[in-house]
């Protein structure tokens, strides 16, 4: 684990590898995700987008190590992962906050398991408290939140523990269209000072245009990887711009034969 | 009265009411019940209707608590049931915890625990004291040991549920910030499943006042139980509903103890302002 040095920014490379996995149904086992082989770049914002049920979030939870491959394996920065680790940050749709600790206690929850001493504890969480603009709430415990600012702490407590992947699933799944959008720029503001290595799943294909590097379209279940776009616009994005609008009716085309499938 | 205005925006918690009003109606039932109280053990008196013996008044009672204060027979009392509380309540929550953490953490200790416990479960305490007087004597052991296994059962289980209802995605979560197994246990599932262990334990304190005061019915000489037990043998009701008063307000105050951790431990579920 050499990045375990806290406050270090920078990425690392994630290798899927022929990734199967297999769900047991009624002693019948179902195949979810076959054969996905990727490769994440260091420093690489790579959005998994897909209709619902299609293995994405699935992928996620193997490349955190909560779920085992049936088959294939997952490399970080070449050596494989046999479980979850500090180095892989994860953000949860449902935030999973632990709601028995204050905000500032949730984002140094990692620095002090890791044993970094209480005064650079307080520098690290003043610092990503500021990041997310949650400064004056870093007294409050999280059912006096609201959900953009649950997800708010929930991002920094990941950054907090200075990984060098994170792993978003659907982050922002559960918020109103504008706090979306506020944070989806808020990431992408993070992301320019921080140049993690991030692996996002969404079903939005707004939001995949908006933040990713790349955008793998996955197939509707059993999940296969069906066509990767690398997205080749400026680092700050505007919405409205036509290059924009052009990348999101391209994926719009490939999502929507995969959705009607569903629906076959 | 409230209207469905009031209903619609308060619920059924009802609006707030003034300090002041809230206070003078709680003290005001409380005085009206003792009013009532005496008028009807004076009204025996004046009307002849049975012996006054069996229903004393609020006063005479009073005067008997006072008059055991007084002469230190109270206090005897109230520490040999505490003490018998205190102990018997202590082992079965160190008991419970000892054993229903580890069954809500590990499916195999659950299984191997589950069903004795499940064979004992349905027998209703109080059937087990001969056999406890039986086996461990008529002494402070067997009281002492009933407790203990009364309030066992419902600890043991609230703390089993407790475990295993913690959220798997915090476990998650924690894992992926770098937690090992110890760290997830006292960090996570401790803090997780603690609001739930805290009822159990509430529970458990109810219910050993409940069983003390039977024990004591059965061979003491001294606690709150005989003291009632001893006012039965002499007809003096004074002594018993004194002592049965006094016994509410330990258990009250035993309860308020409890109420006062969870305030303390658990301010994240109610914080001041939210």
């Amino acid at each position: 684990m050499s990045t375990v040095g806290v406050g270090g920014a920078g990425g690392a490379r994630v290798q899927i590898e022929g990734v199967h996995k297999s769900f047991t149904l009624d002693g019948r086992s179902a195949p979810a995700l076959i054969d996905i082989s990727l490769e994440v770049q260091t420093g690489e914002l790579l959005c998994l987008l897909g209709p619902s049920g299609c293995g994405k979030s699935t992928l996620l939870n193997i490349v955190a190590g909560f779920l085992p491959p049936t088959g294939g394996r997952v490399l970080v920065d070449g050596s494989p992962i046999t479980g979850p680790g500090p180095e892989r940050g994860v953000v949860f749709q449902e935030y999973v906050l632990f709601p028995w600790l204050t905000v500032a206690q949730n984002i140094e929850f990692g620095p002090r398991l890791m044993g970094v001493p209480a005064a650079r504890c307080r520098e690290i969480t003043a610092r990503y408290l500021e990041m997310v603009g949650l400064s004056e709430h870093a007294t409050k415990f999280p059912v006096q939140l609201s959900g953009g600012m649950k997800q708010r702490v929930a991002i920094a407590r990941a950054l907090a523990n200075s990984p060098s992947i994170v792993l978003m699933d659907e982050p922002f799944g559960a918020l109103d269209a504008q706090t979306r959008e506020v944070m989806q720029e808020e990431l992408s503001r993070i992301q320019r000072v921080e140049h993690k290595t991030i692996v996002f799943v969404t079903h939005s294909i707004r939001e995949a245009v908006y933040l990713a590097d790349r955008v793998v379209v996955m197939t509707s279940s059993p999940g296969r990887i069906k066509e990767v776009f690398p997205i080749k616009l400026p680092e700050t994005r505007n919405r409205f711009a036509p290059e924009f609008t052009h990348y999101e009716s391209e994926i719009t085309r490939v999502v929507k034969e995969e959705v009607a499938k569903v629906h076959e | 009265m409230s209207t469905v205005t009031d209903l619609v925006q308060w619920g059924l918690r009802g609006a707030s009411q003034p300090r002041r009003r809230a206070l003078a109606l709680r003290v005001g039932a409380v005085l009206a019940f003792l009013g009532l109280w005496s008028l009807a053990s004076g009204l025996v008196v004046l009307l002849d209707l049975f012996n006054p013996i069996f229903l004393a008044g609020p006063w005479l009672v009073l005067g008997k608590v006072v008059q055991l204060a007084a002469n230190g027979q109270l206090w005897e009392h109230v520490g040999a049931t505490l003490l018998r509380v205190l102990v018997g309540f202590t082992s079965g929550a160190v008991l419970a915890l000892a054993l229903g953490l580890p069954a809500g953490h590990f499916r195999a200790v659950r299984n191997a625990l589950e069903p004795i416990v499940e064979l004992f479960r349905p027998i209703p305490p109080l059937a087990m004291l001969p056999l406890f007087i039986v086996w461990v004597g008529i002494g402070e052991t067997s009281k002492i040991t009933f407790i203990t296994y009364a309030t066992f059962f419902p600890m043991f289980l609230t703390t089993v549920h407790a475990v295993q209802q913690v959220d798997p995605l915090l476990l998650r979560a924690a894992s992926s910030l770098g937690a090992r197994r110890t760290q997830l246990f006292f960090r996570v599932v401790l803090p997780a499943a603690l609001p739930e262990i805290l009822t159990g334990i509430r529970l458990g304190v109810a219910l050993s006042f409940f069983v003390i005061v039977i024990s004591e019915f059965i061979g003491a000489e001294q606690g709150l139980g005989y003291l009632i037990n001893d006012g039965r043998n002499f007809f003096l009701v004074p002594q018993m509903l004194g002592a049965a008063i006094v016994l509410g307000l330990l258990g009250y105050g035993g309860n308020a103890l409890v109420v006062l951790l969870e305030r303390r431990w658990l301010r994240w579920e109610h914080p001041p302002s939210a």
